[in-house]
């Protein structure tokens, strides 16, 4: 073996541990939240955590099926509100508008991505909240204030991977389509979405994980009350925010409890990262 | 529902088409309210004074000084760790390895930390640098999980940007008798930097958007830092306390324009990158 | 140090050692900087040594604490004043077991807990808080507790407004709910449906911008955008609660198991002096020591 290839060989191992790098700070940050957590799942069991609907850590009652209520509902509600707009965006700007419209537009939407969560959130606190408890009444924080907040956060995400998923559909399609005598909303229903959904699925998924896991944001506007809320202007609290408001004085076996609701919270994320791959992988395929 | 409500195709095309213009309008609206909202209020706070005095009576005086130097400090941090790591998986990735199953685990590893929101590697942080590693609240302690969170998004734009090189070059640079080596820092890094610049670039503009990651590992601490272990509070830690616990409007107001307005600059800076780096490989 | 080892493998390998490529000078960059920041590392994880004091217990005098004593530590170079939480009760075992000189407890102790040294160091009061709309100027104790319990939930019986009441409280894990969970509201659990937030600050923001809303924070934490109501008819001044005449207070007390010597009781006689005890009246906290004209704060 000469030098060279001795060298070489050295230059590879280390950059296979750099390599490995990633994978070892999942594997440890893994290790850490489940080692936090889980014990004291086991102690009180997971049907009181998941289940359990009374959060008084101080009184060692640790359920948190309210912020796991609170996280889907608030996604949810977020989904309601970014899709439809990003879908519309994407398709207009895409298929509807003039090109330079688009080509201006796409990268502001872009730029936009970039604005810290918690601008979105002041921006909440300061009009959407007083106008929600002007108009409709309640405290104002609410499930509805939430879902507008994170719906718009995730706006951007979505208009510019459905942006980019449409425009790789050939425009073979759009002009075969055409030539049948379609219109350019048929065209668009028929041919082009169906041909560019799994990418614009994946950007929905993508947008759910931000929704899911924001957290500053939604501590601001939502209320942040431990109750399975009645009505989306009632209060909600989310697992981030469960976590993040009660992280500073926490200790013992709240502290543990707060870990354990991170436990929820990454499995959950780990799930919808999967199915994500799982469609990504998909299209690749096609 | 009968045949009578089914509308003409053209009909049917032009309220669909009106209906995308309203809600495109009212998408592009909202974003750009939220924009003109900060700059207009946030703007006339703006001074030298406002960049250059250090915070006082828990932010209702003074400026942001501390608060700037210490997300430089903690961006900083987190790019000297970020990205020696992230490059090199990346050149593993593309000039080392076939794909095989080890590179699939990589990938998929990075991809599942993107994933990962924020508030986990805040926990984590927490937990190991914090009080584990006993770096305590601190710049150091926030750094490193910032370093970790921004690994993914290094990772895929530089892979991205070695693949772009064409392999032409390297079957020069290895007919040339170059090892795999020299090729890859002489020729193929080289050629790659701009797209590497690009993931760097973004990855700042996340670490200075970031609070709920910085807020349990480096504190919120209003001092200007020290050392590396100093606790202290990030611009946007301290917009989040200002805005939410109602110290100072104004205040407010000011830093989120500066934090806006300093992440609009990166983000302008990579698409401007981007775009002259497609242009020069075309 | 990773860098630092291929690049040198990089110069081993160089056919021409003078040629110098971009990559190579950013590569060199970097180690200098790593290198830079190994040497910073050790210099400053070093704390100058001398007496050491540990101070451990309640979480809601902790921070108050850490600042004490900080501004001792300037006065003093080379003593080293440790400040931990975990609770009252921790902070009184950990006085007993020895493993703090100083516990600290923001509540009474009972009676079996009466054997260690007690000092005041200050007193911490709590207001509850309205909009300052509110027309409403006094409640009873127990009117309160049936609020936050969530029995009464219109402010209809309480100023005529046919409004649903807003509540809002700190997160569980805080001192100043656990202060407000003691002194009103008792075994009872305050209602789920109440809005959390983190901060003093952040429930009085929020009470200045609703209405209907009702709060508790830190006495000395109220200001003109929130209106603290009297309780039992006594408003909440600092001269009622030095008179005990308000009762939603709560002392902050500094535990020792013999009397006070050594560094434990020079960092005691600080927090009593006058410059703390300014810096605890600023802070919100009612100052223990009276008679001073200068104290009345007014």
């Amino acid at each position: 073996m000469t030098k060279l290839e001795r060298n070489d060989r050295l230059v590879r191992l280390s950059l296979l541990m750099i390599a490995l790098s990633a994978i070892s700070v999942l594997a440890i940050i893994t290790v850490f939240i489940f080692e936090q957590g889980t014990p004291i799942m086991f102690r009180y069991g997971f049907r009181s955590f998941l289940l359990g609907q009374d959060w008084y850590p101080s009184e060692k009652s640790f359920g948190l099926l309210p912020m796991i209520v609170g996280s889907l509902m608030v996604t949810f509600g977020a989904l309601l509100i970014g899709v439809p707009l990003g879908l519309a965006s994407a398709i207009f700007l895409t298929e509807f508008s003039h090109r330079r419209l688009a080509r201006i537009l796409k990268p502001v939407i872009e730029l936009l991505a970039g604005i810290p969560s918690v601008v979105y959130g002041f921006i909440g606190l300061m009009f959407l909240v007083p106008f929600i408890r002007d108009k409709f009444g309640g405290p104002g924080l609410s499930v509805l204030a939430a879902s507008v907040i994170l719906g718009i956060m995730i706006l951007p995400t979505v208009i510019s991977i459905a942006i980019d998923s449409i425009r790789a559909v050939p425009d073979s399609y759009r002009e075969g389509s055409i030539a049948l005598g379609a219109t350019r909303w048929q065209t668009v229903r028929m041919v082009v979405l169906p041909a560019a959904r799994s990418g614009i699925i994946a950007g929905i998924i993508l947008g759910m994980g931000r929704a899911i896991g924001e957290t500053m944001a939604v501590i601001m506007v939502a209320g942040n009350a431990a109750d399975i809320p009645g009505s989306i202007l009632a209060p909600v609290r989310t697992l981030t925010s469960n976590i993040a408001l009660e992280m500073a004085y926490a200790s013992g076996e709240h502290r543990e409890a707060l870990f354990a609701t991170g436990v929820i919270l990454f499995i959950i994320i780990m799930i919808l990262n999967t199915i994500a791959n799982l469609t990504s992988a998909r299209q690749r395929k096609k | 529902m009968g045949n009578r409500w089914k509308l003409q195709p053209r009909t049917e095309q032009k309220l669909v088409q009106f209906l995308m213009y309203v809600l495109t309008s009212v998408a592009v609206l909202v974003l750009v309210f939220i924009l003109a909202v900060i700059l207009k209020n946030g703007l006339p706070q703006l001074s030298l004074e406002f960049l250059t005095r250090n915070p006082a009576d828990m932010g209702r005086e003074g400026g942001i000084l501390s608060t700037i130097v210490a997300t430089i400090f903690l961006t900083f941090i987190a790019l000297l760790v970020a990205t020696p790591l992230g490059v090199g998986t990346a050149i593993y990735l593309t000039e080392y390895t076939v794909e095989s199953r080890i590179t699939r685990i990589i990938r998929f590893g990075a991809e599942c930390l993107a994933g990962i929101p924020s508030i986990i590697f805040g926990l984590f942080g927490f937990i190991l640098f914090v009080n584990k590693l006993k770096f305590g609240w601190s710049i150091l302690s926030g750094g490193l999980t910032l370093a970790f969170m921004v690994l993914p998004t290094i990772i895929r734009t530089s892979e991205e940007a070695i693949k772009a090189v064409p392999p032409a070059y390297r079957l020069v640079s290895f007919s040339l008798g170059s090892t795999r080596w020299q090729t890859v820092t002489r020729v193929v890094l080289p050629s790659a930097i701009p797209g590497i610049v690009t993931g760097v670039i973004l990855s700042i503009g996340r670490s200075i958007g970031e609070t709920a990651a910085v807020i349990f590992t480096a504190g919120s601490a209003l001092r200007l830092p020290t050392s590396l272990f100093s606790s202290s509070r990030t611009m946007s830690v301290h917009f989040y306390i200002l805005a939410k616990e109602g110290v100072s409007l104004p205040k407010a107001y000011g830093t989120a324009a500066v934090l806006v307005i300093s992440i609009l600059i990166i983000n302008i800076a990579t698409y401007y990158m981007m775009e002259r780096y497609i242009k020069r490989k075309s | 140090m990773e860098s630092e080892k291929i690049r040198l493998e990089d110069a081993k390998m160089r056919p021409q050692k003078s040629r110098k490529d971009s990559f190579s000078n950013l590569t060199a960059l970097m180690t200098a900087i790593l290198l830079a920041a190994a040497f910073f590392f050790p210099s400053c994880q070093h704390r100058p040594g001398g007496h050491s004091l540990v101070v451990a217990g309640s979480t809601s005098i902790q921070p108050f604490a850490d600042k004490w004593a900080e501004v001792f530590m300037e006065k003093r170079p080379g003593e080293m004043v440790d400040v931990q939480g975990g609770g009252s009760s921790a902070g009184i075992q950990a006085v007993r077991t020895g493993a703090a000189q100083i516990g600290m407890s923001s509540r009474e102790l009972k009676d079996d807990e009466k054997d260690l040294y007690q000092i005041e160091v200050a007193h911490d009061g709590l207001a509850i808080i309205v909009h300052p709309t509110n027309p409403l100027e006094n409640l009873t104790i127990e009117q309160v507790k049936s609020i936050f319990l969530g029995e009464i939930t219109t402010w209809e019986t309480l100023n005529g407004r046919k409004k649903e009441i807003t509540v809002v409280v700190r997160e569980e894990g805080s001192g100043t709910r656990g202060a407000f969970q003691e002194l009103v509201m008792g075994k009872s659990r305050i209602t789920k449906k109440a809005i959390v937030q983190d901060s003093n600050g952040t429930v009085r923001e929020i009470v200045s911008r609703d209405p209907q809303a009702i709060g508790f924070i830190s006495l000395g934490l109220v200001n003109e955008s929130v209106k603290a109501l009297a309780l039992n008819g006594v408003k909440p001044t600092e001269e009622a609660i030095l008179k005990k005449e308000y009762k939603l207070v709560r002392p902050f007390l500094f535990l020792t198991r013999e009397a006070p010597s050594g560094l434990a009781r020079e960092f005691i006689e600080f927090i009593l002096s006058e410059e703390i005890q300014d810096l605890v009246h600023k802070e919100g906290l009612i100052p223990v020591r009276r008679g001073e004209p200068a104290e009345s704060g007014r």
